[in-house]
């Protein structure tokens, strides 16, 4: 079985739906960070059958509420002294940027090629988000 | 600095002190004439417009400003495939204020998010209108004497027509206002608008039926159903005469109705209802140029 060292610092993103490891890396944009980055895809569960994981070494901030969007049971430990010291919480974000494009063809957003998709939470319980340009709905 | 891109960009506080201003520029417009003297308004109308664009205009020139700008996209860099962001940012070496059209909805915000001047959306697409909402609050406290607890019907093109759901979103914040929405079903008003009103305790009904409706109306709010929201030419044909106002259909109606229309008409309010005392919507497009002067002169800080 393929073995990653455990951390001593950082966070462990667990849970994820197996094959949407890459997607959350590109996501929290881990590609810019200098620490060790260990991305496991497949991996064995027992809840899941088959799981990924990301595991950050030495830095616990990032920002991770994107993961509250995209699948609200990933877990997330952050570890520290190589203990978990907390298991975080996730919930909605309260705006998706870059995350969710919008599909209103009469949004400025179909032509106006640099501005960032910015949506923002306007139903919790439904989870709904709507474009901050146009107001259209994404569900 | 200041941009109105949608209505509650003012509070309701400043709504109520800009209709207080436009309502003394109203009075005597000679004590406003040289309050923008050397300022330059860039008017950027992407579609056409008459009412809005000359309104703006005409306020900024009242004045004593100037005005540059274009009147439709085909004589701008647009044409050329420039952004509105870039098309702001030059707008802001040459003006000192700036009012946009633009037929993509979200088009001012972008703009704001560029700009070194105040921007004024003057429409954008089918989603906001605020200097309207403005010019309709403005006719309706003259004429009734107060915006709240009131029953206001709007008619007509409820899915695309931007100064509906900027109305709406206007008084749905001062209390006691009650909302009828008479529409045919394809153009009904969009579930985003519906959550506001419930999200504010508003009460509100959607009917088929105007005439049945008509006689518990304050306000009846007339709008057209517009070619250019429709992506195919046959559900125009069939829907544009679906809700017309007409003597026969105001017999029912309240003696101290007041109905109001954006314009342009088209057929929607018969020619005969302009005799009406009830009509005022040539009274509303005059309130439309002074609320833009106070509100050019509140976002220069004049």
């Amino acid at each position: 079985m393929l073995s990653i060292d455990s951390i001593e610092k950082g966070v462990v993103i667990d849970h994820i739906k197996a094959g949407k490891a890459m997607q959350i890396y590109s996501y929290l944009n881990l590609d810019v960070l200098d620490c060790s980055v260990a991305v496991i895809k497949n991996a064995k569960s027992a809840k899941l059958g088959k799981k990924d994981i990301i595991k950050i070494e030495d830095r616990i901030d990032v920002d991770l509420n994107i993961l509250g969007y995209m699948d609200p049971n990933i877990t997330v430990n952050v570890i520290e002294g190589g203990m978990i010291t907390s298991k975080l919480k996730l919930t909605l974000p309260d705006r998706l940027v870059n995350v969710i494009k919008c599909k209103n063809p009469r949004c400025v957003t179909s032509i106006e090629q640099e501005i960032a998709h910015v949506f923002k939470l306007s139903d919790k319980q439904q989870k709904v988000y709507r474009c901050v340009y146009c107001e259209q709905e994404q569900k | 600095m200041r941009h109105v891109i949608e209505p509650t960009d003012l509070t309701l506080e400043e709504q109520s002190e800009l209709i207080a201003e436009a309502s003394l520029i109203m009075r005597n417009p000679s004590r406003y004439a040289e309050v923008c003297r050397g300022k330059i308004l860039a008017s950027l109308f992407y579609e056409p417009s008459t009412r809005t664009r000359l309104s703006f205009e005409s306020a900024m020139i009242s004045l004593g400003g100037s005005v540059i700008g274009f009147a439709s996209g085909d004589v701008s860099s647009a044409a050329k495939g420039e952004s509105i962001a870039d098309t702001i940012r030059v707008a802001g070496c040459y003006a000192d204020i700036c009012a946009i059209r633009h037929p993509k909805e979200g088009s001012a915000l972008v703009a704001s998010q560029f700009s070194t001047i105040p921007v004024i959306n003057a429409g954008d697409g089918g989603h906001e209108h605020p200097t309207q909402t403005y010019t309709d609050i403005l006719t309706i406290n003259a004429v009734k004497g107060r915006l709240e607890n009131m029953t206001v019907g709007l008619c007509g093109d409820l899915k695309f027509g931007r100064t509906v759901h900027s109305l709406i979103k206007t008084l749905s914040l001062h209390p006691g206002n009650k909302f009828l929405l008479a529409s045919p079903e394809e153009l009904a008003i969009p579930d985003y608008i519906k959550w506001i009103l419930r999200d504010r305790g508003c009460e509100f009904e959607e009917t088929r039926d105007l005439e049945g409706a008509i006689g518990k109306m304050d306000i009846l709010y007339m709008t057209r159903v517009q070619k250019e929201r429709f992506f195919n030419e046959e559900d125009y044909v069939r829907l544009k005469d679906s809700y017309i106002l007409d003597m026969a259909k105001l017999e029912g109606a309240k003696p101290d109705l007041a109905i109001l229309h954006p314009l342009p008409r088209v057929n929607e309010i018969s020619v005969e209802v302009d005799k009406d005392p009830r009509a005022v919507y040539f009274y509303q497009a005059m309130c439309g140029k002074f609320v833009r002067m106070a509100l050019i002169k509140k976002l220069l800080d004049l």
